[in-house]
Order: C-alpha cells, then structure tokens, then sequence
C-alpha cells in the first residue's frame, strides 16, 4: 500500500528531497528555520505553522530566517536565483505579498524576457492561502489571480498531498519563477504520496471525478468541496465531473474544453473573490470557444466580492460550500435531471 | 502497468481472505455470490449492472453482474452452475468486500431456505475493515544492493515451494490482482516488483535479461526459496526462462503468459511508445495495445501507469531496459535455440487476438510446453481472462504436486 501523509509533511519532504538532490536549493523566510542562533535553535519551529520543521538541522547553512522584510528577502530570492541557486523563499501569507510586488512583476516576472533569454529566474515563493482559520481579512485572501495575471510566472495551486509535492518537485526543477499557492486548511489533510521523488508536469488538469452531467472546475481546497457536492448529487442521480485544474499559469485549456465538450454543463468554483478571478478567466475561455457545446449558461461560485471577514459564522458564509456548489449544479441542468422531489 | 483496469473475474464463492466476521455456512447446493476483493486498497464496490435475471440459470464462469471500484471496473463471474436465486444488491448499492451480492442454488433448494441464508449471513455479517482485519503489506528485500518491493500472500501455507509473479516491461506487482489472492488459496505466493519498476529501486544496470533474472535469484536467497514456481508475463516470463535455463535447480515449474524472448519480433509501438509518452491521452493509446478490448484501459489506469513514469529514475531505467532488449521493434535476446536444455515442466499462456507478441512466438516451445491459447485475450490475458488463466494455471500446478484438482 501506498504510504499516507499530510498536505504538510508532502510540502516538507519535497524541499527535503531536493535540497539533498541539488546542493544548490536553499530555502530562506520569515522563521523558516525558527530561532536560528538563538537558544531555541534545537527546536526550531520550521516556518510558523511547522512546514519546514527538521530542514535546518538535516540541511546545515541552506535554511536560512531572514528578517520580516519581505521586499527584500524576494529580492535576493530573485537575485540568487539570477546567479545560480534554485531559492525557495517562503513569504508566511500570500496578503503579504504586496510589499515586494516590483521585485516579483518587474524583476523576477520579466529577466529571461528582457534579456532575450541569456537570464532565468528558477526561483520559488512558497505562500499560504484561504480563508477558513479564523485569522481575518489581511490572512485570508486567495490572490493566485493576480500572479496568473502576470506573464512570465507561473502558478500552481494544489489539492492534495500527492499533487502537492509533484508540483513543488517540479517548480524548484523549473527554470522559471513559480508562485506555489498551500491551502492553510489543506495543510492536516491525509493522502497517497509516493516516498521517492516524482514530478508532475505544470499545464495538465487532473479529472478529479469522472461524470457525464455536468462539469465542475475547481481548484486548491475547492476541489474537496466539489467532491462533497458531487457526492450529494450522486444520490439523486447527477453525476459530476470534476476538473482540478492544478496549475492556473500554464493553464490546461484542452482539458477544459474537453470536459465541457462531453457534459455541455460547466460550474467554475473558485475561494477567491468573483471579479477578474480564475472563474471568471475560465468561464470567458468556455463562453469563447465551447459556445455551441454549452447547453446552459456556465455558473460561477465564487466567495463575495468582499475582504474575508473575521466573525466566524459570516467566514463560514464567505467560502464556498458544498451547498452552494450543489445548488449552482442543479441550476445549470435546470432541474432537469436529479431535482429533488 | 499498474491496478486500473477493467477485468473478469469470480466471485469468492467462499474462499479466503475476504471475511472477516462470523460466517454463516451456505446450506448444501447453496452458493453465495460475494462482493470479490481486486487488489489491495478495494473495500467495496459498487454493482453497476446485472447481467442475469433471477430465475435463470447460468454455467459456472458466466458473467453474472457488473462492479466498479475506485481502481477497477469488472464483470463477475459465476464460481459455480446453479440458478440465480436472489439479488441481495440491487444495481447501484456499494457493498463491503465479501458482503452478499446474490445468491445462487440448486432449484431443488426451497426459496424458505434461500431466505433464511440470506438473512442469517446479513445478521452476522461484518465487514473486513470493521473486523480489523491487516492487509497483506508489501515488503522489501535488499537484493545485490538494490531495494526490491513484493508482496507475500498466504505466508502460512504448508510448506512446499511458492509461486513467484513477475510483471512485464513498464508493470509492478499490481498487475497480477486477479490472480495472486486466488493461487494464494493453496500456496504462498510473492509478487515481485522487478528492478526499475513499481516501487523497487530504479538502478536496471545494464538493464538485460541476464541481469533481471540474477536479480529474480537474489530474491528467491532473499526470501528463502531454494525453488518456486515462476508465473512470468511479457519481459518477466522471459526473465523466468531465462532463470530456468541457467539455473533449473531453482525453478519447480514455469508458467508463460505472453512471454518474450521466444522470437525476435515485438511491436515497437508499444515498447517505444510507452518508454515515450508523457501525457495521458499518448498513454492511453499505447495501453490499448496490451488489450483484445481497447475500452478496458480506464482513466485510473492510465493515471497509475503516469504516477509510475514520473518517479525520478523511471525514464532512465525504461529507456536502457528498451535499449538493451527491445531496439528498434527486435529482441536482442531469443532464447529460442536453447530451448532443448529446457527441463522444468512449462505451462505457456497466450491471447489469441495478442498485439505486442505474436501468439505464433510459442511454437518455439512446442512438444517442450502444453500451450493454450485464449481466443479472446490480448497481450494481457491474466487480466483480461483472469478466470481462465487463474484455472489453467491452477490446475497446472496441482498436477505437479499431485494434488487433487
């Protein structure tokens, strides 16, 4: 049988496995090493919710804490990549990412572009995101969207354990920068990983689920939430297809169309807020070149177009849930196969 | 190749290891139809489909209902001739591995006997997973350095020598799930993952045939077999003759399914096109070529084999096994003149309707072998037939140890 580990411990040993494949990985951030030089060092935290645990003392001298200054530690992410390391930088929260956005759009984004190739940036940034832990509005955001926006990055968004270190493998091997989005509540979440190295290519969609009704394209924590309402639909004789879309830059187009080709249904689930997200970018891809496939119009769920907020009860709202997904499902096949009595 | 697939095969008519509850005995000329076990990882399936009215009678061996399982998609077979009595599951309910499906019985048998079965096998029934019942893990062996993976079924068996599986070019030891728990019933079994495939170390050295079958002997040390039965299929049945050849004393018996190395012939497409694919819809047409039923190669299947290839060190041990034995659509190694030094009692298996080795390859062995031919089978017979294969090869070594078949 296959071993079973976390979303977390996946994330752990793929920076394990390659900081000992390739001696020029190193892995820097906000407390990544946790305590380093201090007296705590033995037990050092590994990154603040434990990621990184074991690195520092396995991998001595590439595990480095910098301090809370993010612009400039994604700076010397850029530069060291730029001069022969493969850098992992950790930045905590993705909503922090805003302080070093010219070092990440202008610099690390743009190099290999400018320099008409004779530069490459195969550097990393690790970041958590969602919402769903009750750390309110500025440790919450999912804004994946913002870094597909931008050419020359890629972006890679898993949901499960086994994707989670394939597509990390794959982003500290690839030449490019990659911006790798962990789901904070994915992070206990238990799955099949193989304990040797594999990588799992950027730019192809997982089918999740196969069904014939209707499609559904999520990705990250959205993935499990369309596997509950699938279920829930299931029983009363819908069946679901679900697309994991993995990566949003590069984006698997053929298997989207694909999909909606075979259901003529498409429900796009995304956490993040609706305007000019992934949702909306997918839902115009289908409306502009599966048109005469769709036999319904293509259904967004999306949280609302507001900050995630801190209340408990108005964050569990603000997410999308297997309720809702259930419901946009049976709205886009009119009633017309599964509604309930 | 890993456990993804579509297949036939019976359904546990009684035997072990799926319950794990109390078991109410069947009343005589009564059998019951129970949910199989394919593969490690299966709890429960779903019944899709049946494929007999009750009432009606059926031969031992007919396809009596459809089953989906995360991995696997499969028509069940009947263990047994007699007239399908009751549907205990309707089409569309999830049942445990070795809950009841159906039952079958003798007309004779009154249907207040049938019900009273039915009733007292449901009161007492307890799924495998509620009854805590282990799963045979896989094991390794260090073998010359190199980490071997197997699986070792019925390790209580009284002693005698054990049956060894070997998969073929690309597969692991998944790919023998319909046919390990069933040899399982009578002796031990090991299914081994070849160097450079499954989840054994993936340095092939020169990745030929003498160095596979050195490894294979260095397993055989490992586990303290002084002999087995080897079961090879494509590449691992060549790998079981060539072990036979050189070293008889270590090979009760030999049984070849689609074996290579009996001729110079083998279709490229399939050896090239597998060590070349990258995505899924290039492996999914590769795959259909080791079936007579394209359709049995399902998304599961062909995502299984994608897992496989992208382990770090794959590619590179594809591409030398290919190299050293499969260049260019010809086998470098033919033991066909050798065949007279043969001396261990062998079975050959193949598919009738076989599209990467020709079927005529096993006239090489005739008057050495008893040969069968499935008309209906493909490359992969013990998957696609597993019900025959599972007789034939049973059958075969009862004979040898005199047992009754």
């Amino acid at each position: 049988m296959a071993r079973v580990i976390t979303f977390q411990k996946a994330v752990n040993e793929a920076l394990d496995q390659e900081m000992a494949r390739d001696p020029s990985v190193v892995v820097f951030g906000e407390d990544v090493a946790g305590g380093q030089g201090a007296g705590g060092e033995l037990d050092a935290w590994g990154g603040v919710l434990g990621v990184t645990k074991g690195l520092y003392h396995k991998h001595p001298g590439r595990v480095l804490d910098t301090p809370i200054s993010e612009s400039a530690f994604i700076g010397a992410a850029v530069g060291a990549a730029c001069s022969g390391l493969r850098p992992v930088a950790e930045l905590m929260f993705v909503d922090f990412m805003g302080v070093c956005f010219d070092q990440i759009f202008n610099q690390g984004a743009k190099l290999r572009y400018m320099f008409g190739g004779k530069a490459r940036v195969p550097m990393v940034i690790r970041t958590m995101w969602g919402a769903g832990i009750r750390a309110a509005s500025q440790h919450s955001q999912s804004l994946y969207s913002i870094f597909t926006h931008v050419p020359g990055l890629k972006v890679a968004v898993p949901s499960t354990p086994y994707d989670a270190k394939g597509l990390l493998i794959s982003a500290i091997r690839d030449d490019d920068p990659v911006i790798f989005f962990e789901n904070k509540v994915l992070y206990t979440v238990e799955g099949e990983v193989p304990e040797e190295s594999y990588t799992i290519p950027f730019g192809e969609a997982n089918v999740a689920r196969e069904g014939d009704d209707v499609s559904i394209v999520a990705i990250g924590r959205m993935v499990g939430m369309a596997q509950q309402a699938a279920e829930e639909l299931a029983a009363d004789g819908v069946e679901c297809e679900i697309l994991d879309l993995r990566t949003t830059s590069p984006l698997d187009e053929d298997s989207l169309y694909e999909t909606v080709e075979k259901t003529g249904r498409l429900v796009v689930v995304d956490e993040d807020n609706p305007r000019c997200g992934m949702a909306a970018d997918v839902a115009a891809l289908v409306a502009q070149n599966c048109f005469d496939d769709l036999q319904a119009p293509v259904r967004m769920v999306t949280a609302p177009h507001t900050p995630p907020p801190f209340t408990g009860s108005l964050e569990d709202l603000y997410v999308p849930s297997a309720a809702k997904i259930a419901d946009a499902v049976r709205r886009t096949t009119g009633g017309k196969v599964g509604a309930r009595a | 190749m890993s456990e993804g697939v579509r297949g036939a095969q019976a359904a546990a008519g009684g035997g072990p290891p799926v319950d794990g509850g109390a078991e109410v005995e069947a009343p005589a000329g009564v059998t019951r139809l129970s949910m199989p076990k394919w593969g490690l990882s299966m709890t429960e399936g779903k019944v899709t489909d049946w494929l007999v009215a009750e009432g009606e009678e059926v031969d031992e061996g007919a396809e009596l209902f459809e089953v989906e399982t995360e991995k696997i998609d499969g028509a069940v077979e009947s263990p047994a001739a007699g007239v399908l009595r009751r549907r205990v599951a309707e089409v569309g309910a999830v049942v445990p591995v070795g809950g009841l499906v159906g039952v079958l019985a003798d007309p004779s048998v009154p249907d207040a006997d049938v019900d009273a079965f039915v009733a007292a096998f449901q009161a007492s029934f307890v799924p495998e997973e509620a009854a805590g019942e282990a799963e045979a893990p896989t094991r390794t062996v260090e073998v010359g350095g190199r980490r071997l993976r197997h699986l070792e079924l019925a390790p209580d068996q009284p002693a005698g020598d054990p049956v060894v599986l070997l998969h073929g070019f690309g597969g692991d030891l998944n790919n023998w799930l319909f046919t390990s728990g069933k040899l399982a019933e009578r002796r031990r079994v090991h299914a081994l993952d070849l160097p450079g495939h499954g989840e054994s170390a993936k340095d092939v050295g020169a990745g030929d045939l003498d160095g596979f079958a050195e490894a294979v002997g260095g397993f055989l040390d490992a586990v303290g077999a002084g002999r087995a039965h080897l079961v090879g299929h494509s590449m691992g049945g060549a790998v079981a003759l060539a072990l036979a050849l050189a070293h008889p004393e270590r090979v009760a018996s030999l049984t070849l399914i689609a074996p290579a190395g009996l001729g110079e012939e083998i279709n490229a497409d399939y050896i090239d096109g597998f060590v070349a694919a990258e995505r899924r819809r290039e492996l999914k047409g590769v795959l259909e070529l080791l079936f007579a039923d394209p359709g049995l190669v399902n998304r599961k299947l062909v995502d299984d084999v994608l897992r496989y290839k992208r382990l770090d060190g794959v590619q590179e041990a594809l591409a030398t096994v290919a190299g050293a034995m499969y260049p260019s659509g010809r086998q470098t190694t033919v033991l066909a003149g050798e065949l007279a030094r043969l001396s261990v009692p062998t079975l050959v298996i193949w598919g009738g309707q076989d599209r990467v080795l020709p079927a005529a390859h096993a006239d090489a062995l005739a008057g050495r072998a008893r040969v069968e031919v499935l008309a209906g089978a493909g490359h992969s017979p013990h998957m696609e037939a597993a019900n025959d294969v599972n007789r034939l090869v049973g059958g075969f070594l009862d004979e040898l140890e005199g047992e009754p078949g």
